[in-house]
């Protein structure tokens, strides 16, 4: 029985204006652009990633959805059925990249930032200092004081290592293996530059980042792919990964034929073996467990660096997160249902978890109700578009967010959702050498740092007009956020007014 | 200098700070007396310095360890040289589950027997092969994930009725080799592996090993190697390459 797929995309080529340069050709890594005697798409291999008609000098090339490959139903919709009928071919995991892309709620749009007016003076970031600075990390419970003997006043409390970042958002955990080294390389100049760090993921550091170490998180995941102890120590701090948003409670699989030379040293594995990440760590099936592994990395970095736990948004996050910190770790990192991934099955990226406003809410919630909020730093991660999400999420109880995919797409990313295949054509999500060069390090970090430039300045402008002077001032600051369109639950778990009440 | 500290009733973080700050001062051997229980002992310590160890140390012993050698003359507990990197660990004993977890160097050298998941995920890279020697039997989950490294399972003193492995060995395998003295029943072993018979390199490489490992332990190497030995390499090192529909 035939059950060919039709095209999702068509590419239209206005052939009065292609002066046959080939440039598409060149550019298409999914073998769509052909060249006969002319340009010639190959519709059915097109993924809309734009990489042809961004390069066309002379603007020939239109890409538009394929609208009736699918008679028109409302019920079986045509991703419903492209999925039946590759499922009915393969008998496989349907894979997929980048977030949940299916229209959820978003809680963000759903929530108001208020201002000053009369009353209370609003502030001009322009001229009058605005602290952005935040530091991650455990905070004492009291500050204890004393003399010295020459009469001078002695802080006596121990303080926890902390991690200082001149703006709260952090670069998301991608690995070298689901994105390039050259993306890895961008991000951590972005981050040396902006004074914030990007986040290693599951895949090792290349030895090429070792001087970015102030600016960088290391994660430990379930695969311990190129974890030793010299590695721990080349970091700002370091991540244990018990789950990611896109996936939560399962593991991750790079397959063997992107773990190149340069892979395989960074994981320290053969070439072209794969990589799998176990589901769970098998050292962690309890809270005790993970303290065990908590600590077992404060001895290995001699207690100088903060050590973060990971996790996905599930329905319990509350007291996971409560069991976290009372494990041991500095930093509570929870990534919601829409965070980005290189692979992921699509039923579970698309039906597990759930969004991360609800979870920052709860978490919050529940580590102030137990008294043991200052214990740990929140990082909320999974679904931050703008500076208008950082403000709300900070006011919400987060002392820090995360920039994945809004930082692959200020490196080019167009969200074709491909990256599982390896040949992103921005040269971010492949290791194929002729499409990796694609990026250059030093004008990806520049457009990085370029964004969080210009979120800074945007949350600038949100606390002067909140007639707040720092970042601290908002965290947490739930007064300050009203919600418009929420059902009364809703508003009660986000712990926030509906729009039009007062104080 | 031999530096012997006496560890009754010292909490993990203490002992442990004193042995990086002897190593600071290049220190490099130690004897720990009345040891009960304390973590993490060798946790991260690149210097090559030897440690013996009396008494029984506490979970992950030897974790992200890389050079030391640590002689264990008690029984270990869990999570032993998780994430090993290099050195070398021999337990005149026991020991407990997950060992070796994530190992990617060095070798852990077991007298008796050890509990669930012992090599899971270990791994090895170019000239890194981590090796697990347990003269005993092992539990549920043997080798699981393993992607690299040498496993043997000896069962030296158990009677005929004991299986030498528990269920689910090798699950999950993709790399590495097991070796077996004497058989495995098929119905225990994980899907992805497969039995086969030594060549000469594997008997060579056995001999190799086995002979460090009977001088440790006070055994005969003839009267070890006397017994056949199988050996459980995975099927394929894509075992889930087909599971995808892209």
């Amino acid at each position: 029985m035939m059950s060919e797929l039709p095209a999702e995309f068509i590419v239209k080529i206005d052939y009065d204006r292609c002066r046959r340069c080939k440039r598409c050709v060149m550019n298409c890594s999914f073998g769509c652009m052909q060249f006969k005697d002319r340009v010639v798409p190959e519709h059915k291999n097109c993924v809309a990633c734009h990489r042809c008609a961004t390069f066309c000098p002379e603007s020939a090339i239109t890409i538009t959805r394929n609208e009736l490959a699918y008679k028109e139903n409302a019920n079986w919709m045509p991703e419903i059925r492209k999925n039946i009928l590759k499922q009915a071919q393969t008998g496989g995991i349907l894979l997929t990249g980048m977030g949940n892309p299916r229209p959820y709620q978003i809680l963000w749009d759903h929530m108001l930032i208020d201002a000053c007016q009369v009353t209370n003076p609003s502030i001009d970031p322009l001229r009058e200092p605005m602290e952005l600075r935040t530091f991650l990390g455990r905070k004492p419970d009291r500050l204890e004081f004393a003399h010295n003997k020459d009469g001078e006043i002695d802080l006596v409390t121990e303080l926890q290592p902390q991690v200082k970042l001149d703006v709260p958002v952090l670069f998301g955990a991608m690995s070298y293996g689901a994105i390039s080294l050259n993306a890895h390389r961008a991000l951590a100049m972005a981050a040396n530059r902006s004074g914030t760090l990007m986040n290693t993921g599951e895949g090792g550091l290349h030895k090429d980042l070792y001087p970015y170490a102030g600016n960088i998180i290391v994660q430990v995941a379930s695969g311990r792919f190129g974890v030793h102890s010299e590695y721990l120590n080349t970091s700002a701090m370091v991540e244990i990964k018990i789950g990611q948003g896109a996936k939560p409670g399962i593991g991750g699989h790079l397959p063997g034929e992107k773990v190149g030379e340069e892979i395989s040293k960074t994981r320290m594995i053969p070439v072209g073996t794969d990589a799998i990440s176990p589901a769970p760590h098998h050292d962690i099936y309890s809270i005790e467990d993970l303290s065990q592994l908590i600590f077992a990395i404060k001895e290995a970095v001699d207690y100088t660096k903060p050590v973060s736990v990971k996790i996905s948004a599930v329905h319990n996050v509350a007291a996971i997160a409560s069991g976290i910190v009372r494990a041991g770790a500095d930093v509570v990192t929870i990534d919601g249902f829409k965070g980005g991934t290189g692979a992921s099955p699509m039923v579970i990226r698309d039906n597990v978890g759930i969004p991360i406003e609800l979870a920052l809410a709860a978490v919050d919630q529940r580590l102030r109700d137990e008294g043991i909020r200052n214990n740990a730093s929140i990082i909320c991660a999974g679904g931050i578009r703008s500076s208008g999400d950082v403000a709300k999420a900070i006011a919400l109880g987060a002392d820090a967010t995360v920039i994945g995919t809004a930082a692959l797409v200020a490196m080019g990313c167009r969200i074709c959702q491909k990256c599982y295949t390896g040949n992103c054509a921005w040269g971010i999500a492949t290791q194929k050498p002729e499409l990796t060069r694609r990026l250059d390090p030093e004008v990806g970090a520049q457009r990085l740092s370029n964004l969080l430039t210009a979120w800074s300045l945007e949350l600038k402008e949100i606390l002067g007009s909140l007639g707040v002077n720092s970042i601290e001032s908002l965290r947490g600051s739930r007064e300050r956020l009203r919600g418009i369109d929420l059902d009364e639950q809703t508003l009660k778990l986000l712990g926030i007014k509906p729009a039009g009440i007062g104080q | 200098m031999v530096m012997e500290i006496d560890c009754k009733g010292m909490y993990y973080k203490k002992l442990n700070k004193m042995i990086r700050n002897a190593i600071d001062k290049n220190e490099t051997e130690f004897v720990l007396n009345n040891i009960n229980g304390q973590r993490y002992i060798g946790n991260g310590i690149n210097e090559k310095i030897k440690i013996t160890i009396n008494g029984v140390p506490g979970n992950d012993l030897a974790t992200f360890m890389n050079g030391p050698s640590l002689i264990i003359n008690a029984n270990g507990q869990d999570g032993l040289a998780n994430t090993m990197n290099a050195g070398e660990i021999i337990v005149h004993g026991s020991a407990g589950d997950v060992l070796g977890y994530g190992m990617r160097g060095g070798k852990l050298l077991i007298r008796d027997n050890v509990g669930y998941r012992t090599g899971i995920h270990m791994k090895e890279y170019k000239k890194q092969v981590p090796v697990i020697i347990v003269g005993g039997v092992a539990g549920d989950f043997c080798g699981e994930y393993m992607a690299g490294g040498v496993l043997v399972l000896l069962g030296l003193d158990k009677d005929d009725d004991t299986p030498i492995a528990g269920d689910y060995l090798g699950t999950g395998m993709h790399g590495g080799v097991i070796y077996i003295r004497g058989e495995v029943e098929e119905h225990t072993l994980g899907a992805e592996v497969s039995v086969l018979e030594l060549n000469d390199k594997d008997i060579k490489l056995l001999k190799k090993h086995l002979g460090e490992y009977c001088k440790h332990f006070g055994l005969d190497l003839e009267e070890v190697m006397s017994k056949p030995f199988i050996k459980l390499l995975p099927v394929s090192s894509r075992p889930y390459g087909n599971l995808y529909a892209y």
